[in-house]
């Protein structure tokens, strides 16, 4: 009797872990299907989409190389603010060094880090500045992001030097940038991170354009 | 109990019943995403795509679905027809997909689609089911352009500025900028203003319905529906 009894609570237990195991298969299957049509599209996508935004820090005629076939991979840096090795592109003319692109975080965005690339002609003078990423306050520190506003090409043309050393803050904080209405916390951190990319191009200029093919891995000195 | 007719259906979920001016259901993505028409516009897509796809579903395996086990399934229904619409978009609409980012995985949060499947779909024939998913989809999809298009102007002085980040660059025309040099109005765009405007609308819709109900004292204000003979 009692394993009647058990059979009896078994089998609906059974019962149901089958249809859930066949909704489970039905359901791995539909989004297996749709991956496997649409991985070839989102992955040109993901392409274009991180070249074009690299092309934003790139002036014209400065590089003729294919950017995303030349990058180094460096191990992550406190100059660059990320937790992960970071990968950097190059742009090289007739191929001697153009242009580095560090992409660089900044931790101290006002409401989340800040994520931005930053062009670096070889003399060490920003290309520009693009912010890929970022959770500022719409209508206020939003402003950094290119599609906003012209705040981030008073950075062109600027080096480490020009203006000096400790002109790089914000005006606020006595420096030689502009920030934005309303906003100090975004520009800030903003100005901080191009600045500290600035620096780890100085300190690392030569192992940057060292290496010249794609098969670069991540090696420190 | 008595079948509701077509139009009874469609009427329910774009108006009567609708999901966020009557239920308040699914506010997360609705206050967060409508800052623009069009961010309200492909949110509204792709949760009409999700509700109406789980209605097919639910109503097509309605007889093999154990009752015990039917919510975990329609969960994970509902996973797959959002993970699909997130592979999709990120295909075609690569632009809008960014924009909307978090968002989309997180139409499986939104309850109003389960509720549909466990109060319509699983009860109903499939013809019937994708007319209640469809309406359902639409008032929603509906009440985000409606409050994207008024924040965004209230907040910007403009509509329709993303529109290129759905229909190709050729669309960028279509940006119209009713008030030029419009300072633009922070508040409106913010959190709060989301509140606001969602509390104006509901507003403005039990307005419409007292209004409507005017004429035939009989109906009690709001249920208009419960005179009808049947």
């Amino acid at each position: 009797m009692s394993r009647e009894a058990t059979s009896g609570t078994v089998r609906p237990i059974l019962a149901s872990a089958a249809g859930l195991a066949a909704f489970a298969v039905f359901s791995a299957g539909l989004v297996a299907l749709t991956l496997d049509l649409t991985r070839e599209r989102i992955q040109t996508n993901e392409d274009l989409h991180l070249l074009s935004r690299l092309h934003e820090v790139v002036p014209p005629d400065l590089i003729d190389n294919n950017l995303h076939e030349d990058t180094l991979v460096v191990e992550d840096d406190p100059l660059l603010g990320q937790q992960e090795p970071v990968t950097i592109y190059r742009g090289r003319r007739e191929g001697e060094p153009a242009m580095v692109i560090l992409p660089v975080v900044a931790p101290d965005g006002y409401n989340s880090p800040i994520h931005l690339l930053v062009g670096i002609r070889a003399d060490g003078t920003l290309t520009g500045i693009h912010v890929t990423r970022h959770n500022e306050t719409p209508g206020l520190g939003d402003g950094i992001d290119s599609r906003k506003s012209d705040w981030h090409k008073q950075f062109r043309g600027r080096s480490l030097d020009d203006p000096s050393r400790e002109g790089w803050k914000t005006r606020r904080d006595n420096g030689e940038f502009d920030a934005l209405t309303g906003a100090t916390i975004s520009p800030r951190a903003v100005v901080q991170a191009v600045r500290k990319a600035l620096l780890y191009f100085e300190h690392n200029r030569e192992r940057l354009f060292a290496e010249p093919e794609p098969e670069a891995r991540g090696e420190t000195p | 109990m008595s079948q509701q007719s077509y139009g009874e259906i469609l009427q329910d979920g774009l108006w009567t019943r609708n999901t966020a001016l009557v239920q308040l259901l699914g506010l997360c993505p609705l206050l967060a995403v409508t800052t623009t028409a069009i961010n309200g516009l492909g949110l509204g897509i792709a949760t009409l795509a999700v509700v109406l796809g789980s209605n097919v579903l639910v109503s097509l395996c309605r007889h093999w679905i154990p009752h015990t086990i039917r919510i975990p399934i329609y969960v994970l229904i509902i996973a797959t027809l959002v993970t699909t619409v997130e592979l999709l978009m990120r295909a075609w609409f690569y632009e809008l997909f960014h924009v909307l980012g978090i968002f989309i995985p997180l139409i499986v949060t939104n309850c109003a689609i389960i509720a549909r499947a466990e109060a319509f779909a699983s009860r109903n024939t499939l013809p019937r089911a994708v007319a209640d998913g469809f309406a359902t989809g639409l008032g929603f999809a509906a009440c985000l352009v409606v409050l994207g298009g008024v924040r965004e102007l209230v907040g910007q002085g403009t509509l329709l500025s993303d529109a290129h980040l759905m229909f190709g660059e050729a669309a960028r025309g279509l940006a119209i900028t009713p008030i030029p040099d419009y300072p633009g109005f922070l508040l409106a765009v913010l959190p709060p203003g989301a509140f606001i405007a969602l509390g104006l609308l509901v507003a403005l819709k039990n307005v419409i319905d007292q209004r409507l109900a005017q004429p035939a004292p009989a109906t009690e204000p709001g249920h208009p529906a419960a005179t009808a003979p049947d």
